[in-house]
Parts: C-alpha cells; structure tokens; sequence
C-alpha cells in the first residue's frame, strides 16, 4: 500500500477526520450564508449537509464511521436546549405578556402539523409505517424519533424527515412572513419554533433575539404537545 | 468558564434523570431548559442587584453554542444518505407532505398569535394606563 493510501485508511476511521470535515463544511456553509447576508435560500445546514454526503458517497465513508467523529458536535444539541433558559429568562417580560398568544398558537400550529402532513402523504398513498414516521415531523429529533418508534413507525427515517422539515422552514419563514406582511417578531419566532424545531429556532436567532426566543419556546412546548397528541391522531388512522 | 459548562451539563442531567425517572414524554434537556430558567429567576428575585447573566461566563457559553445552533444539526442531516431508498421510492407524496405541511403550519402559527396577540396587547396597554 503506498503512503498516501495507508494514511488515508487511518485518517478515514479516526474521529479526528470527521469531527474536523463537520466543522470545516459548516464553516464554508456559514461564511457563503454570511456572503448572501443571510438569505433565506442559503441555509448553512442544507450546505454543509449536501457537502458531507457528496464526500461520505465519494469516499464510500459508512454514516456509522462518520458519526464516530461528528458525535461530539451531536453531543452538543443537548447543553444547547438547556441554554435556551438563557434568551428565556433575559426576555421573560416579555414572554409573560404573551402567554395567551403562546398557548393558541401552539394548539393550532401542533394540530396543522400533525393533521397536515400525514393527510397530504395519505393522499398520496403512503404506507402507515410512513405515515406514522411523517407525524411528529415538526418537532425535535430526540423526542420524534421516540414517537415514531412508539406508533409503529422507522426512528431513523423520522429523523431525516425532522432534519428536512426544520431545514424548510428555516427557508420558507422569513419569505412567507414578509409576504403576509406580518411584523411581529414574536409570531415569526415562534411559528419558525412550532413548525421546524432547532433549526427554525437557529434561523430566528439569526434575524432577531426576540424572536429566537419566542422560537426556542415553541420548539419545547411543541415537543410536549405533540408527544401527546401524535398517539391519540394516528390511532383514528389505524382503525 | 468550567463552571458554566457544568451548570449547563448539570441541569441536562438532572433533566434526564427526572425524565427517564418518571417516564416523563418530554427529553431530558427540555426538562433540563426548565431547570435552569428556574435557577435564572430564583437568582434575578433573590438578589435583584445582580449583574445580568449575560455578563456571567454562563451568558457566555449559552451565546456561543445559541450562535452555532445550525452546526449542531449537521451530523444527524448527514444521516439523509442512509434513508436515499424510502425517499425516493415515497418521493413526490413525501416532498409534497413535507413542504406543504411545513408552510401551512408556519402561516397558521404566525397567524393564530398575531390574531390572539392583538387583542391581549391592547389589554395589557389599557392595565398599563388604569
């Protein structure tokens, strides 16, 4: 085996390699969205998510060997749901004045998720272990997954749709709100939160601190919600 | 700066724990969140003179990882190469599901907290005046 070969088989395998690919594709990614200041359109986690699979495909790197490495970056998801007490707490004046806005929006939004998505699929003939996976589509990876798992439906293809779902309404927000003519940053927010979880509240973080926190309470309560609404709305399905 | 990462560690295990303890069908950092939104407000009542958490090394862990929120998401979409088979075979029926579910939930979100917002805004301004 020649040298450049054998250090590509340990570079390959070694957490090292792709902890650092993980990071250095979503550094392009941002400094490309930072260069199109912030458009929509320019999503840094659809970028370096499209750059990681061409080089996972090119290199024919197992999704397994690459977690190895990118775990850590993973890992992070959960101190960063705790320090959402943070933006909390800072705007909590303003957040109690809302509650009713926030307790509304949340039954209507969660229900239009949920109702939504496996009807339009259905329509389409999808199977029920798809549909089942689809359902909780709009909320946080950790708690759809363990939904889907709990109705019948396939964690991981659940997770790709939660990934989706969160990438396309981190672009379709800020067009559809400018095209509703709708100001308010703590709607905004908080619709990016209840219908694409992390990455719509990472979007509204983006554009306003208000409503990156209206966001990161939705993505929460969301959660919950729609825990406990998905098993009662697919067991109609069923029956 | 080990202090704040503790913090933040701490609360995501004390969230766990109760999670997985009581069954709870929220995950462990959500609980987590709240844990520490409750230490943040129990501080700011108990020493109202305090400087602000965001002068705190805790205000400044939470501002770095909530400004790299989009990183972390990047190694579970990586994940859409082992699921190529069921998108494609699903394909138009789950594109279609995921684009227009996703737009009529932010429309109606946005929509419903505007509308409710409306009204409960004009209240609080007239409470403000009384």
């Amino acid at each position: 085996m020649s040298e450049p070969a054998r250090l590509w088989v340990f570079l390959a395998a070694s957490p090292l390699f792709w902890l650092t690919a993980t990071l250095s594709t979503y550094a392009a990614a941002d400094w490309l969205s930072q260069r199109a200041n912030r458009h929509p359109l320019v999503n840094p986690v659809l970028i370096a998510v499209l750059l990681l699979a061409l080089l996972l495909t090119l290199t024919q790197t197992p999704y397994e060997t690459y977690f190895e490495g990118a775990q850590f970056v993973h890992f992070l998801l959960g101190p960063a749901t705790v320090a959402l007490a943070v933006p909390l707490h800072r705007n909590w004046r303003t957040v109690r004045k809302a509650l009713a806005p926030i307790f509304a929006a949340l039954l209507a939004g969660a229900v239009t998720a949920i109702a939504s998505s496996v009807g339009i699929a259905w329509a389409f003939g999808a199977p029920f272990d798809v549909l089942a996976s689809l359902a909780p589509k709009s909320v946080t990876a950790a708690i759809a997954m363990g939904i889907s798992e709990g109705i019948g439906g396939n964690p991981a293809l659940t997770g790709t749709l939660v990934i989706s779902t969160g990438v396309l309404g981190a672009i379709m927000v800020t067009p559809l709100m400018n095209a509703m003519g709708l100001t308010d940053y703590r709607a905004r927010g908080f619709a990016a939160g209840v219908a694409s979880h992390g990455i719509g509240t990472a979007r509204a973080f983006q554009v306003d601190p208000v409503a990156g926190t209206f966001a990161g309470i939705a993505l929460g309560l969301n959660g919950l919600i729609t825990a406990l609404m998905v098993p009662l709305l697919i067991g109609w399905l069923r029956f | 700066m080990l202090y704040a990462i503790l913090m933040l560690l701490g609360c995501q295990l004390a969230g766990e724990v109760l999670a997985r303890g009581l069954a709870l069908p929220v995950p462990g950092p959500v609980i987590g969140m709240a844990i520490l939104f409750a230490a943040l407000q129990a501080r700011a009542r108990w020493r109202p003179d305090a400087e602000d958490v965001s002068s705190l090394p805790l205000g400044a862990a939470a501002a770095f990882l909530l400004a790299n929120l989009s990183l972390l998401f990047v190694p579970a979409g990586a994940g859409i190469i082992r699921q190529t088979a069921v998108l494609t075979a699903h394909g138009p029926g789950l594109i279609i599901a995921l684009v227009g579910s996703t737009a009529l939930t932010l429309v109606v979100t946005a929509l419903v907290f505007a509308a409710v917002a409306r009204r409960t805004d004009k209240r609080h301004a007239q409470g403000r005046e009384t």
